[in-house]
């Protein structure tokens, strides 16, 4: 039986911060059903990698889960319809991570009738390859953020000898409250998801890392995965700190093994999935679904009624914002994530994207604009750093535009976590100057 | 129109004043005592120092161009300068010292956060070096608050070691309490710690250099005895002077010394080596101000020292 111990030892790593968690607005709502869109937007480029091609034609009546955009290399992700109806255009539209990206826009008929068989699979007489290639064509990626395609995470490469999966329920940024409440709902799918990705890679031991702060989500887990008994799957308590869901944080936590600088996760013996992803892994190869929703939290000072919403991907923020009762004053800022690495938008009329974990809407009085001061080398930064660098140093060769020099203190290294933007009494920008500098540097 | 910005988009609230402001506060038991042993006439030079620090402040920002952000440092700088003055000096000293703290060690290289040196250590250097006399006339402890004091003289501790003055050397209770002569707020061992530990608590300082700091002092003044090695008084070169002022309040200063912990154990023991050099070999009785300064400038020097760089993570050892 396993059991869990909710006071020791939490798992920790070096440095980090501790914002306040405001979780409490939508922690203890359920996950509710947004109603598909009547007008989607499907941006064929949601994951890492390289953009899809369109494969269906302004006119085309297409149904949900159908394919409309598909990968053109091994790192990419093919994208689907969300909703039935007609596709009206195919043309650059605003995207949640800054630019224009080519979308595929549909049109409601308003039936939601979906392409996909509704009969279960039985993922246990799958083959891994098998596996893999659902997972691929599902267009299943890192739901966490970094939408990385999951099916690279599962091929890692023939050399690396890979013995533990990671699957992170840590969910440490502010704020955001769809993984804890996934955890709660669908604890059965997402130990079922790990057990299928397990299967995809032959890793047969596996952890999942949960903070402290969540100890219903903690017990579900703890309960599925009792039941369970033939597989060896642990479950850790971590302690709240931001940021311990980075990738490299939560295995120096769990495993205490270091990635090393520029490495990845497979190089140490480990891959990392997101709790999300693993959900996502379920839907595609038992319900057969591709990856066409997700879910998002909609929260922030300046929502009316902060809600974990279920959503088809294309839906535009408006539509989320206005489920939630609209917003509440004059808003500040829209931000798509996190408020720690979240992206501001300049428009709410961007879509849901597969890693659109939750949209954050500040009124005028909560968003921070002190002007930038000198440096006083309070040392802060450094003090805070998960990746063990000097932000200041960095930031002063980049403003100075040393940038190899700033490569040589470990540019590179730096994650944009913003720990040490959020502790900086100087109000420096610094993760701002360390993209500047990591631009530069590709530059040359 | 929204705001637009890179992350993160939300703050610790963190801020130079705020940090300014705890200074000031772990400032003022020291001062308190500065009162209490020297009577309230300590407060002009420090009322004096202060105001002369922001308007030096206002005009340089208006030369500058700059407008004027009063972040606290200006209090600090003078603050700072007005304890570190002996009790009894005419008006004007502070004032001079104090313009000269803000120009020269602090506007010149830019202002706060581009200074090489410690502002107010310079202008104490320069009044040093100027007024050598009024700088080094102390004024003798007496208890008791709101009142005037005698203007009757008398040696500091260090100073009667190294003048090898016949008087008794106060008793250790006398060092620590700050019933001693000296500076107006260098005196009080006790309070300066109650400061210190407040800091301590606010995170503000680390223990790095001042524990280097006064580790070194203690170790080789313990070494370097009187009466041959290994026959020094540790306990009494840690308590007499301006150490304790110096190793928490000055040679903590975040802009002028290194930011690394191994940084800063390098200049915690060289400015304690220096100290140990002035004071038994130098011609002043005391060095704590000149051995702050002098690690000031090789503070770029540590920094650049690939060895002090803390080793980042992920960091193969090669």
């Amino acid at each position: 039986m396993l059991a869990i111990n909710y006071k020791l030892p939490a798992r920790n790593f070096w440095g980090g911060i501790h914002p306040e968690d405001s979780k409490t607005s939508t922690h203890t709502k359920k996950i509710q059903n947004l109603l598909p869109p009547k007008k989607a937007i499907i941006p064929l480029q949601q994951h890492t990698g390289a953009l899809c091609k369109p494969i269906v034609n302004i006119g085309d009546i297409v149904k949900v889960g159908q394919k409309i955009g598909d990968a053109q290399a091994f790192i990419s992700a093919p994208v689907h319809a969300t909703i039935s109806g007609k596709i009206v255009d195919i043309s650059p539209m605003p995207h949640p991570l800054g630019t224009k990206v080519l979308s595929i826009i549909i049109e409601s008929d308003g039936t939601d009738s979906w392409a996909i068989e509704e009969i279960k699979r039985d993922w246990e007489t799958l083959e891994p390859e098998q596996i893999k290639y659902i997972v691929q064509e599902a267009g299943v990626v890192g739901l966490g953020g970094a939408m990385f395609p999951t099916h690279v995470k599962l091929s890692p490469t023939e050399n690396k000898k890979i013995d533990i999966y990671i699957l992170n329920g840590a969910e440490c940024e502010p704020f955001l409250t769809a993984d804890h409440r996934l955890m709660l709902e669908y604890a059965k799918q997402v130990v079922i998801g790990l057990k299928i990705l397990m299967k995809a890679t032959g890793v047969k031991k596996s952890i999942i890392g949960i903070e402290q702060n969540k100890p219903d989500a903690l017990k579900k887990i703890a309960d599925e995965i009792n039941k369970e008994s033939d597989l060896d799957i642990d479950i850790t308590v971590l302690k709240v700190k931001y940021p311990q869901g980075a990738e490299k944080q939560l295995i120096k936590a769990l495993l205490k093994r270091e990635v090393p600088s520029g490495g990845l996760p497979m190089d140490v013996g480990a891959i990392v999935s997101n709790v999300g992803t693993s959900f996502a892994v379920y839907e595609s190869v038992v319900e057969r679904k591709p990856l066409v929703e997700r879910i998002v939290t909609v929260t922030g000072g300046g929502i009316r009624n902060p809600q974990n919403l279920r959503v088809r991907i294309g839906t535009p923020f408006s539509n989320l914002i206005e489920a939630c009762g609209g917003v509440k004053e004059e808003i500040g800022k829209i931000i798509m994530g996190g408020p720690m690495m979240g992206i501001a938008q300049h428009t709410t009329d961007v879509p849901v994207i597969k890693g659109t974990s939750g949209i954050l809407v500040q009124t005028k009085d909560e968003v921070c604009d002190k002007p930038e001061e000198c440096c006083i080398r309070c040392g802060n930064c450094a003090n805070v750093c998960p990746m063990k660098i000097l932000p200041n140093v960095i930031t002063n060769s980049i403003k100075n535009d040393q940038f190899e020099h700033a490569k040589e203190y470990g540019l590179l290294d730096c994650m944009e976590c913003g720990a040490c933007t959020y502790v900086c009494p100087a109000h420096i920008p610094i993760v701002q100057y360390m993209k500047y500098g990591k631009t530069q540097l590709r530059k040359f | 129109m929204y705001t637009l910005s890179v992350s993160p988009h939300i703050h610790s609230n963190l801020s130079v004043k705020k940090i300014m402001w705890d200074v000031i506060i772990a400032l003022v038991p020291a001062l308190g005592m500065g009162i209490y042993f020297f009577g309230t006439q300590v407060l002009y030079p420090v009322v004096i120092s202060i105001s002369t620090a922001l308007i030096t402040e206002a005009i340089i920002s208006k030369i500058r161009g700059r407008k004027t952000i009063s972040n606290g440092s200006g209090i600090v700088t003078g603050l700072l300068l007005a304890m570190i003055i002996p009790p009894g000096v005419p008006l004007w000293l502070p004032a001079v010292g104090t313009a000269c703290a803000v120009i020269l060690g602090k506007e010149v290289f830019g202002g706060l956060g581009l200074n090489i040196f410690n502002p107010a250590l310079i202008g104490r250097a320069i009044l040093v070096a100027s007024w050598p006399s009024f700088m080094t006339t102390w004024l003798a402890p007496q208890s008791g608050w709101f009142r005037r004091i005698d203007a009757e003289t008398c040696a500091t501790p260090l100073a009667i070691v190294k003048l090898n003055l016949t008087q008794e050397l106060p008793s250790y209770w006398d060092l620590f309490i700050g019933n001693v002569g000296g500076c107006i707020g260098e005196t009080s061992a006790f309070a300066l710690l109650l400061g210190a530990i407040f800091l301590f608590i606010r995170k503000r300082i680390s223990w790095h250099i001042p524990v280097s700091y006064i580790g070194c002092v203690a170790l080789l003044s313990w070494i370097f005895g009187h009466n041959g090695l290994f026959t020094g008084d540790a306990l009494f070169s840690i308590l007499s002077g301006g150490l304790i002022l110096g190793a928490f309040f000055m040679a903590t200063d975040y802009v002028t010394t290194p930011i690394t912990p191994r940084g800063k154990i390098i200049f915690g023991l060289g400015a304690g080596i220096i100290v140990v050099l002035i004071r038994l070999k130098g011609g002043y009785p005391e060095g704590v101000c000149y051995s702050i300064l002098l690690m000031n400038a090789v503070t770029p020097l540590i920094d650049r020292w690939k060895w002090t760089v803390p080793k980042k993570f992920g960091k193969i050892n090669a």
